[in-house]
C-alpha cells in the first residue's frame, strides 16, 4: 500500500526523523493562511501517489502569501501528469506547503528488502547521488550506493549508520545525526512493516542540518492486519476505480488495455493465460485471479469487474479444477452468465476433476459457449472471437 | 527415488483440526500419504478420523516419529508454527499458508539456517512424490510416477503442467510449489541441487514467473552445476510494471524482474523455454526422447 508525502512525513514525525516545517491544504487560501504562518518562501507540493511531480509541474516555490495562493490555485485542481501516472494523469486535491531551504547538498537514503538468497533481509541503501532516481543511479554508477545489509533479528548497530554517513562523506558533527536518521528510518521500516522507505532528497543545509526533503513509504500488504492505523492511511482516490471495485469483492484483478477479458483461478496461471492470450494475436484486457473457491458467486462478482471494462469484446474462462470440481464451475459460469444477461461472447475451458460434466453442462445450456480443451486452442478461439 | 518426500516420511498437520488442515490430511491419507499426527493447540488428545492430535510438534516426533510438517495455520500464526517445527528438529516443513509479512519470513529465514531442515513455501501448493504421498493442495490425480522433476512459484500454473506431462506419458520423481512470495524457504537453487543428486531423475521442467531474481540464481547454478536438461516457462511476459500480479512476490520494480530478462537468462544457460506454456510437455518429450 502506498502513502502520501505528507502523511510519511507524520509518521517520520514520530519517529524523530527532522522535517521541514509546513503543512497540508486543499484550498489557495489554506496555502496562504499556512504560508504566512511560516513566513518566508515557501515550496508547494502536490500530494498524489506516483513520481516526478516537480517534472510535471506539481511543486513550485512562491516568495510570498499572496504567490502562494496564486501557485496553489494553478497545483490544486490541476491533472497531474507524471511518467508514473500514466498519460491519464491524476487530479490534485491536497497540496503540501513547506518552507525552503538551503541546500549544501541533496543525499538519498533507503530501506528494501533485498530479496537475493544470500541477504533476505532488509538493506539499507545510501547514496550522494541525491534527488535522482535510485534505479538509474543503480544501473549508471552502482559505485556510488552504499549498501549496509541489517537483520531484524539483531536490534541496530551504531556501527551500520556510521558506515554509512563516513561512506557519503560527512564530517562529524553530521555523522551523529545521520546515524540517528538511519537508524529512526530503520526501526519504522521494521515496526510498521515497510516494504519501501525513502528519504529523496535527505537534505544537507548549509548549516549542518539533516532533513528529510521527501518521504515515500510504501507497506507490506501483507502486515496491514497488524496495523490498522497505517490502514486508515489509504487514499481511494488513488486506485482505479475497477481495482478498488475488484480488491472490496475480494477479487484479484489488474485492468490492462486489452480487449480480452480474462478469469482465471491461480495467480501464475492467470499470467500465463494473459500471455497465450497475447502469443494467440490478442490483447488481454486484464489478470484475474478467481481464487480457489470459485462459487457461482465469486464468479458472478468477477464477471460483473471484468465487464464493467467497456473495452472488452470477448471473456476467456480458464479454470484449472483439482479439488473444485469442473462441473461446479461450469454451473457457476452458466448461473452466473444467466443472472447478468451476458451477451459478450466467451469461450471457456475447463481442465481437471470432473472435467468431462463439466464441458457437457456448458453444451447443454441454453447460453453459447464455446468449449475448448487445450490451453492455446482456448486463447486462439477467444482472440477470433474479437 | 524422489527429493525430500519419500517412504521415509512421516507426516505430522500442524492445523490438522481446521477446515483446510483436515481437508487436506484425508486428501493426503487417500493418496497414500504416512499422516502420523497432527498438532493444534488446546485439541491434544482428540483425533481426526483416526490421526491423534498432540498440543506440540515435539510430542509428536516424540511419540509418531514425525519428521515432515505440513502447515496450515492462519497469516498471524504461521511463523511461529514453522519455527516450532524447525526446533522440533522436522526436517522437511511445508508451508502452505498465504498472507505471511515479509518481515516475518526473513525472521523465520534467519532461524532456519543451519539446522539443515527445508522449508518449502509460505504460499505454496506444496510437494508430491508420486507412489510415496504429498504434502499440501497439489489434486491427487495430476500425478505419475516418472523421471522428471517439477518445480515451480506458481499453483494452479503447476497442476497443467503435471497434468500436461503425465497426459504425455511423462512421469515425474517429485513436484514442488517453492510458493510465491518475495521471500520462500527454499528457492530453485535449492530444489535443483537436490534435483541434480537424484539419480531417479532425468529432466527438470522449470516454472518461474515475474519478480525478484530467484530465476537469474537459478540460471547461474545451472551453468555452474547441473548436468541434467531443462525446460521452462516463465509467466508473466505481459504484465505491467509496479503491480503486484496476485503474488506478493510477481512485481516487476525499477525495471527489474521483466520475463524477457528472465528467459534469455535462461535460454543463456542452455534451458529449453517455451513461450507457449502448453509446449512445455512437448519440450520435455523431445529431450527425453533425444
Amino acid at each position: 500500500m502506498k502513502i502520501h508525502e505528507y502523511q510519511a512525513k507524520k509518521i517520520f514525525k514520530d519517529y524523530g526523523i527532522p522535517i521541514p516545517e509546513g503543512d497540508v491544504a486543499t484550498t489557495p487560501e489554506e496555502v496562504r493562511n499556512i504560508a504566512e504562518r511560516i513566513g518566508k518562501r515557501v515550496v508547494v507540493k502536490a500530494q498524489i501517489h506516483a513520481g516526478g511531480r516537480g517534472k510535471g509541474g506539481g511543486v513550485k516555490t512562491a516568495d510570498s502569501p499572496e504567490e502562494a495562493e496564486k501557485v496553489a490555485g494553478e497545483i490544486i485542481g490541476m491533472n497531474l501528469v507524471t511518467h508514473q501516472t500514466g498519460p491519464e494523469g491524476k487530479t490534485v486535491k491536497t497540496v503540501l506547503v513547506e518552507e525552503a531551504l538551503d541546500i549544501e547538498k541533496e543525499l538519498y537514503l533507503g530501506i528494501a528488502i533485498d530479496r537475493a538468497w544470500d541477504q533476505e533481509q532488509p538493506v539499507i541503501m545510501a547514496s550522494e547521488a541525491g534527488g535522482m532516481e535510485i534505479e538509474e543511479v543503480a544501473s549508471k554508477t552502482p559505485e556510488k550506493i552504499i549498501k549496509v545489509g541489517a537483520n531484524p533479528v539483531g536490534s541496530f548497530s551504531g556501527f551500520q549508520g556510521r558506515k554509512i554517513a563516513y561512506g557519503l562523506g560527512m564530517d562529524k558533527p553530521v555523522v551523529g545525526k545521520a546515524s540517528k536518521i538511519i537508524e529512526s528510518l530503520y526501526r519504522l521500516f521494521v515496526e510498521k512493516d515497510a516494504s519501501l522507505v525513502e528519504i529523496n532528497p535527505l537534505l544537507l543545509t548549509k548549516d549542518g542540518e539533516l532533513l528529510a526533503l521527501d518521504a515515500k513509504i510504501n507497506f507490506d500488504d501483507d502486515g496491514l492486519y497488524r496495523h490498522p492505523e497505517i490502514k486508515e492511511l489509504r487514499d481511494v482516490d488513488e486506485e482505479e476505480p475497477l481495482e478498488l471495485k475488484a480488491s472490496n469483492a475480494g477479487v484479484n484483478y489488474i485492468k490492462l488495455d486489452g480487449n480480452v477479458g480474462c478469469m482465471v483461478n491461480g495467480a501464475g496461471l492467470a499470467m500465463a493465460t494473459m500471455d497465450l492470450i497475447k502469443l494467440a494475436g490478442g490483447e488481454p484486457a486484464n489478470f484475474l485471479d478467481v481464487g480457489g473457491g470459485a462459487s457461482a458467486e465469486s464468479i458472478e462478482k468477477a464477471f460483473r469487474i471484468l465487464t464493467s471494462d467497456k473495452n472488452v469484446k470477448a471473456i476467456l474462462v480458464n479454470i484449472f479444477g483439482g479439488i473444485l470440481r469442473c462441473d461446479r464451475v461450469a454451473s457457476g459460469v452458466i448461473e452466473a452468465a444467466t443472472n447478468m444477461n451476458l451477451t459478450l461472447p466467451m469461450v471457456v475451458r475447463l481442465q481437471g476433476t470432473n472435467v468431462e460434466e463439466g464441458r457437457k453442462l456448458l453444451q447443454e445450456s441454453s447460453l453459447k459457449f464455446e468449449v475448448a480443451e487445450g490451453l492455446f486452442e482456448a486463447a486462439e478461439k477467444v482472440v477470433a472471437l474479437v | 527415488m524422489s527429493i525430500l518426500l519419500n517412504e521415509e516420511s512421516r507426516i505430522v498437520i500442524q492445523g490438522i483440526t481446521g477446515g483446510e488442515g483436515s481437508f487436506h490430511a484425508r486428501e493426503a491419507v487417500e493418496f497414500g500419504s504416512k499422516v502420523v499426527a497432527g498438532v493444534t493447540p488446546g485439541k491434544g488428545g482428540t483425533d481426526v478420523d483416526g490421526i491423534p492430535v498432540y498440543n506440540r510438534v515435539i510430542d509428536a516426533v516424540v511419540n509418531e516419529g514425525a519428521n515432515a510438517s505440513g502447515i496450515y495455520v492462519p497469516a498471524a500464526f504461521a511463523p511461529d508454527a514453522i519455527l516450532e517445527s524447525i526446533e522440533a528438529g522436522i526436517k522437511l516443513i511445508v508451508c502452505m499458508t498465504e498472507g505471511i509479512p515479509a518481515l516475518e519470513m526473513v525472521r523465520v529465514k534467519k532461524a532456519l539456517k543451519g539446522t539443515g531442515s527445508y522449508l518449502i513455501g509460505p504460499n505454496c501448493p506444496g510437494i508430491t512424490t508420486p507412489g510415496v504421498g504429498k504434502i499440501g493442495f497439489m489434486p491427487n490425480f495430476i500425478h505419475k510416477e516418472g523421471n522428471v522433476g517439477v518445480i515451480s512459484r506458481s499453483g494452479t500454473l503447476t497442476y497443467e503442467v503435471i497434468n500436461m506431462l503425465t497426459n504425455l506419458g511423462i512421469g515425474q520423481t517429485t513436484s514442488v510449489g517453492i510458493g510465491g512470495d518475495p521471500i520462500v524457504g527454499s528457492t530453485f537453487v535449492d530444489m535443483l541441487e537436490l534435483f541434480e543428486a537424484d539419480p531417479a531423475t532425468d529432466l527438470v521442467a522449470i516454472i518461474g514467473e515475474i519478480g525478484g531474481n530467484a530465476e537469474e540464481e537459478a540460471a547461474r547454478f545451472v551453468e555452474e552445476k547441473m548436468t541434467k536438461p531443462l525446460v521452462g516457462f516463465i509467466a508473466g511476459q505481459t504484465a505491467p510494471p509496479g503491480k503486484r500480479m496476485g503474488h506478493a512476490g510477481a512485481i516487476i520494480s525499477g525495471g527489474k524482474g521483466t520475463a524477457a530478462e528472465k528467459m534469455k537468462a535462461w535460454r543463456d544457460v542452455g534451458i529449453k523455454v517455451v513461450e507457449n506454456p502448453a509446449e512445455i510437455g512437448k519440450a520435455a518429450v523431445s529431450i527425453l526422447n533425444s
